[in-house]
């Protein structure tokens, strides 16, 4: 009888001090205003806050698709994968241009359902993939409501140059087969105070790109104010009615004078 | 043969309710399949152990080369490896309904029948739980799920809840069994010493003491009713990890429920193919009458109205409202390039299963089971059209995306049905079909209260 008592009280006390630990950790981060098996990425480059944004000026596209070329080869995207991605839809009257890199989104719903925190939101908010721990589920591809995520089916072509590189999330090369994969932002770029190769080769500078705490959007052509753009322009986000609040905004009407 | 009179010499150590002494009549019925094999056994297995070693070929060529060789692609990168997994699930729920449900209903018909709708479930959770192991990229990062858990993830849910029920539904199994292992310790003496250590390690010192029979009793009571929620959270995580999508045709409230219907609806269905068979080629005419049949497909014909009435709910509202991705996806459904599974699944599956069980002159034992035959298929095919129609629709301006399966993903879904078959008939063989306890206590029972 001695034995049956010990063992139960054994079990007692590992059930109690378990709950108590996982309530404990639970409403430390909570305080801390965090989930609990969330990992928080630091981002590498400085400490000022940073949060990249994009916006496309939709008028000013006439869909030449430079943007994706060199978003291809200077990121070695995998063969049949457009990171940035335009679409021309047609019908009798006219043509319409649509540009989709990652939106980048606020809360995005691709880091809600990875079961392994392989899609990431960095500090400063940037949406990024571990390529070390994804496991391959596809749960953020059917999470995406922008369809800017891709999955490796076969091992991609590879060349020398790639595999000569060093992995990192924010430049996520050599590519390999079995993971999901997509527009990195070019946090690279960004770090170094440049604007991503997308933006630089548009002919028509319709790619701005810049950090939204200094208020200030580069294209290829020119420098302007993020916040007075926004505003007049009109912009707008894709499916906003989501909410999930993207960094990546779109001017559709001609530019307002006033 | 002799093997006979070898078990009968060997008494049984202890008192226990069944150990009367030899094999009778009635009892060959039950161990005979257990003490030899004819050839056609060993010939079924070897053509299941063949299926199966093709899906593992398969599942080999996969792993070298990636999901490549699959037919899935963008935008339909899910496909019947998913709707095998929900199947499966789906399946499994025979075991809880047979022996939880109807014993809290106090249903007594159901004793012949509880061992063989718990190795079901048993037998079809473990090929559930293989298919999200060979749908991903990485199979060999799979322990990344216990090494960077996320409880946010869906995915994490399908995990606990798929071995929780896995783990809760053998225990449910093993229960019951203990003292039938602990007899065919006792008097199957003349079986291989691998057989015997089995029997002697898993009747954990059984000898059928009263305190024995008062804590097994307590067990089971206590895992009728813990087998319930479980099995019921199951299939609503798994039609969770679709409804908390952003996706038409996924995001839906009724999803749970419709996962949990289907679950009972394809289980209960399986269920009767299976004691279909068993009563032919054990020949247990006496146990399996017609109207086990016939209670188990009012269970069907139930499920299958509630299902009906789920589908109408769910297409009626969208179409009524109309919006543009509500018909889109539908209209791959209706009138598109998922119409042929679909209409078998309605026609085929629902309404014709329940004409068949619901004229008399066709409820018989072989119509019963022809009907459960389409409700399997039928709801295979459900699982198909609803993982992957959604995905077809596209999100963005892209063309309707299409997805025939390739040979590879063929070749593991024969492997995993042949998987579960074998599981299931290697159960079979190790253990006797039916709880013969149960049983006897079911015929005392019934005879106090005439």
């Amino acid at each position: 009888m001695a034995k049956r008592y010990s063992r139960r009280k054994f079990i007692k006390i590992a059930v109690a001090s378990g709950a108590a630990l996982s309530i404990a950790d639970l409403s430390i981060n909570h305080a801390s205003g965090r989930l609990p098996v969330d990992r928080i990425r630091e981002s590498p480059g400085g400490d000022l806050p940073a949060r990249y944004v994009m916006v496309l000026d939709l008028n000013k596209c006439d869909g030449c698709g430079k943007c994706t070329d060199v978003c291809t080869s200077s990121r070695f995207v995998p063969k049949g994968q457009e990171w940035i991605k335009v679409f021309k839809m047609s019908d009798e009257e006219q043509e319409t241009i649509f540009i989709r890199p990652c939106q980048q989104c606020q809360f995005p719903p691709c880091v809600n359902v990875c079961p392994v925190g392989a899609a990431f939101q960095r500090e400063d908010g940037a949406v990024l993939i571990d390529h070390t721990i994804c496991i391959g589920c596809r749960m953020c591809m059917a999470a995406c409501p922008y369809h800017a995520r891709y999955f490796n089916w076969e091992e991609p072509e590879h060349t020398p140059e790639e595999l000569a590189h060093t992995y990192s999330p924010e430049e996520p090369w050599p590519h390999h087969k079995g993971v999901v994969d997509k527009c990195e932002f070019c946090l690279d770029h960004a770090a170094e105070g440049r604007i991503p190769p997308c933006a630089k080769v548009c002919p028509n500078g319709v790619i701005y790109y810049g950090d939204r705490y200094q208020n200030v959007v580069k294209s290829s052509l020119e420098s302007v104010t993020l916040k007075d753009m926004l505003e007049k322009r009109h912009a707008r986000r894709f499916k906003e009615e989501l909410g999930t609040e993207p960094n990546v905004y779109y001017l559709f009407e001609k530019e307002v004078i006033d | 043969m002799g093997q006979e009179d070898n078990v009968k010499s060997s008494e049984p150590r202890k008192k226990a309710p069944l150990t009367a002494s030899g094999f009778s009549t009635s009892d060959l019925i039950f161990f005979k399949p257990l003490m030899s094999s004819g050839k056609l056994f060993y010939l079924f297995v070897a053509i299941l152990v063949s299926i199966f070693g093709l899906g593992v070929y398969a599942f080999l060529t996969q792993f070298q080369d990636g999901l490549i060789v699959t037919g899935l692609r963008e935008p339909v990168f899910w496909g019947v490896y998913m709707a095998n997994f929900i199947f499966f699930a789906g399946i499994a729920m025979a075991g809880t309904l047979i022996s939880a449900v109807l014993q809290l209903a106090h249903a007594e018909w159901r004793k012949p029948i509880t061992r063989l709708a718990e190795s079901i479930t048993v037998s079809a959770l473990l090929m559930s739980a293989l298919m999200p192991m060979i749908d991903i990229g990485r199979p060999d990062r799979f322990l990344n799920v216990f090494l960077y858990g996320r409880i946010q993830s869906p995915i994490i849910w399908d995990m606990l809840s798929l071995t929780s029920y896995l783990i809760g539904s053998t225990i449910f199994l093993y229960l019951p069994l203990i003292p039938d292992i602990a007899e065919l310790r006792d008097r199957l003496t003349s079986v291989s010493p691998i057989r015997r250590w089995i029997y002697k390690t898993l009747s954990l010192g059984w000898v059928g003491s009263e305190m024995q029979w008062r804590r097994l009793k307590n067990a089971m009571r206590a895992m009728t009713l813990v087998i319930v929620p479980v099995a019921v959270s199951i299939h609503t995580v798994l039609a969770w990890t679709l409804a908390v999508q952003f996706r038409a045709g996924w995001h839906s409230a009724m999803f749970g429920a419709f996962f949990v219907g289907g679950a009972v609806f394809s289980g209960t269905a399986a269920l009767i193919i299976a004691i279909g068979i068993f009563r032919k080629v054990y020949h247990l005419e006496h146990y399996l009458t017609l109207r086990h049949f016939k209670n188990l497909s009012y269970i069907v014909v139930t499920l299958g109205v509630i299902m009906i009435y789920l589908n109408i709910n769910e297409y009626l509202t969208a179409v009524y409202v109309g919006e543009i991705d509500d018909l889109a996806w539908m209209g791959l459904l209706f009138n598109g390039s998922f119409s042929l599974p679909f209409y078998l699944y309605v026609f085929m599956g629902l309404i014709i299963p329940i004409f068949i069980i619901a004229i008399p002159r066709t409820r018989t034992i072989p119509g019963i089971m022809f009907a459960s035959l389409l409700v399997v298929i039928g709801m295979w095919l459900e699982r198909y059209v609803i993982i992957s129609a959604p995905l077809a629709n596209p999100i963005m301006p892209y063309p309707v995306g299409l997805y025939t399966p390739s040979w590879v993903e063929w070749a593991i879904t024969a492997g995993a049905f042949a998987g579960f078959i074998l599981t299931y008939t290697i159960l079979a063989k190790l253990f006797p079909i039916m709880s013969r306890w149960e049983l006897f206590e079911g015929s005392e029972k019934g005879h106090k209260e005439h």
